[in-house]
């Protein structure tokens, strides 16, 4: 079935002409139509001729031999990339109306390399949220169900509607940002590979800032070849984005099936959180056996200052999140709510076309920022990153990559963990501390727990070093063999 | 250290986000406990240790000094709620 493919596969049968990209494409609409309404993982799915023109232009190239490297693959995009002449909300009223004039740096490199956009995935509103229930165009539906009960479980966020998009048969893979976890948490939710890039890698113009010192792209995807395939052509230099490396972009995908043998995998001390389920810990000791059975070491090592990471990241987020959204004022774009008063317009703007999540972060990082507050909490926080930093590069100064549990539980259901936002925040526990590091971290889905829900692994690397973290994270994958699917599925009952 | 009303009030007006009473005792709350939370940071000891501005992974860089985009006036004034010819609009702000 043509909605249960890899990258990999799709891209190897449009080669062989075993099918088109149009029939793809086609496919995929369909699977959507089935069930976007269920699952509300795309908030604006692209017209149907828009999309069938974007893959008969990809089957003209293969037909020609001059087909690129993600040519006529059908892709979502996360809601937060600005795509030219096509809506961007960023889940958020304050967007729920802007067309931008121009195309992110990510979406302009996957639409050079071939991909076909099918639509715009769903998030929590400004990437804000572990859950994705804080979008302003309703929560996305975990395609996943524990077994013997209906209850609806969140997909993880901020990048659900690309996590679940990616699991249902929705899309064959989607891009994602994270900027705590917004990708890998998600990823581990529906039982797909998430990666997030080491910091730099991928271009942030373009893409609708949250705290701009931890956002970055990266793809969500069915298999490990398939994020180094995606990473391949979504990453590089650009003059734009002042952060942005230019170091060369390796062949991603080749760093897949290369062998582990004699690597050194640390396991950091500090991720054996007080109350781990049984489930996750059992998950991370099968993880640990499998890559030793693959023949690397595994080494303890420590991370004193994990335990700091979450509340440094609520400070530094936060904080980012108050400057960047401070251009959201009724005037230059966006949604106006009429005053008598500049002033007014402002207030009124804001306080409407926020959610109560995105104005409590706001807050959180207008106070953290303000005159008598910054050392206390601002400055101390950035040298608190410091720590956590450091705390990574020592580690690897005797192991290549680390491996932890991606997320401290399974997906939830909907109204779970919803009241106070510190038990919310608890989600990001083990992803957290990469974003504050920079460095890169996959998610890949290792097995179900007894109740039948994906679980995820992490795999950390240094700066720049996304070869190890895939090859180590292919060979996890081979370990677990994970081919479950969803309940709700594009090839279910069909 | 716990948030009072009247810090709630003044942090929201900075952020320019027009809170109701009722709105801005929730929202006191809500930030209280975050605060609470995060004050567990005062252990960590920082002494001599450098704030990490960025993720410090690439030097910062110079180009030349000349234009490289422009000319797009009327697409950026595509996206404005309320627009007069080549111009935005606000409320009259000088008497």
């Amino acid at each position: 079935m043509l909605t249960g493919l890899t990258l990999t596969e799709a891209r190897a049968g449009l080669e062989a002409r075993k099918f088109s990209a149009r029939e793809l494409a086609q496919a995929h609409l369909d699977a959507i139509g089935r069930l976007n309404k269920q699952l509300n993982a795309y908030i604006t799915v692209l017209p149907e001729q828009d999309v069938l023109a974007a893959a008969d232009a990809a089957d003209a190239r293969y037909t020609k031999g001059e087909a690129r490297l993600m040519d006529g693959l059908p892709v979502g995009v996360k809601d937060l990339f600005c795509t030219k002449g096509v809506k961007t909300t960023a889940a958020s009223k304050m967007l729920a109306n802007f067309v931008p004039p121009y195309e992110s740096s990510v979406t302009a490199r996957l639409l050079d390399a071939g991909s076909v956009f099918l639509g715009k995935t769903n998030l929590d509103e400004f990437a804000m949220g572990s859950a994705n229930i804080t979008s302003a165009f309703g929560s996305v539906l975990n395609p996943w169900k524990r077994q013997g009960d209906d209850a609806a479980l969140v997909p993880g966020g901020s990048s659900g509607g690309s996590a679940a998009a990616v699991a249902a048969g929705l899309a064959l893979a989607a891009t994602g940002t994270d900027t705590g976890g917004s990708i890998r948490q998600p990823a581990a939710f529906c039982g797909i590979v998430g990666l997030k890039p080491t910091y730099g890698r991928c271009s942030r113009w373009g893409t609708i800032a949250f705290a701009s010192s931890l956002d970055q792209a990266g793809p969500m995807t069915r298999s490990v070849a398939d994020a180094g395939l995606m990473l391949e052509a979504m990453a590089g230099f650009d003059e734009k984005d002042s952060t942005s490396s230019n170091r060369p972009v390796p062949e991603f995908s080749k760093a897949v099936g290369k062998s582990v043998k004699g690597l050194r995998v640390g396991i950091p001390a500090e991720y054996r959180a007080p109350g781990m389920p049984e489930e996750i810990a059992k998950m991370w000791e099968q993880g640990i056996a499998w890559l030793r059975e693959a023949g690397c070491e595994v080494v303890d090592v420590s991370l004193p200052h994990t335990k700091y990471g979450l509340a440094t990241y609520y400070i530094i987020a936060p904080a980012e999140c108050s400057s960047n959204l401070a251009r959201y004022d009724g005037i230059r774009f966006g949604e106006r709510k009429d005053a008598a008063s500049l002033d007014g317009i402002y207030e009124r703007t804001r306080a409407e076309g926020f959610g109560p999540e995105v104005r409590n972060r706001i807050l959180m990082g207008t106070y953290v920022l303000s005159a008598g507050y910054y050392d206390a909490y601002y400055l101390k926080a950035q040298k608190v990153r410091t720590l956590i930093k450091r705390d990574f590069v020592q580690a690897f100064e005797q192991v290549d990559v680390l491996l932890t549990p991606t997320a401290p539980s399974a997906a939830f259901a909907q109204g779970e963990n919803m009241d106070d936002p510190v038990q919310m925040y608890l989600n990001d526990i083990f992803t957290v501390p990469a974003s504050m590091a920079g460095v890169p971290a996959l998610s890949v889905p290792v097995g179900l727990d007894s109740k039948g829900l994906p679980l995820g692994l992490q795999i950390i690397g240094r700066h720049f070093d996304e070869e190890t973290v895939l090859s180590v994270g292919g060979a996890l994958e081979a370990a677990a063999g994970f081919a479950h699917k969803p309940t709700l599925h594009a090839e279910a009952g069909v | 250290m716990s948030l009072d009303l009247a810090t709630t009030r003044r942090i929201a007006k900075l952020a320019r986000i027009g809170l109701e009473d009722a709105e801005l005792e929730t929202v006191r709350q809500k930030l209280d406990g975050i605060l609470g939370w995060v004050d567990q940071l005062s252990e960590v000891d920082v002494e001599g240790v450098p704030p990490m501005v960025g993720t410090e992974t690439e030097a910062q860089r110079q180009r030349e000094d000349v234009v490289t985009d422009g000319n797009c006036r009327d697409a950026i004034l595509s996206c404005a709620p309320e627009k007069s010819g080549p111009f935005y609009t606000v409320p009259k702000v000088v008497e």
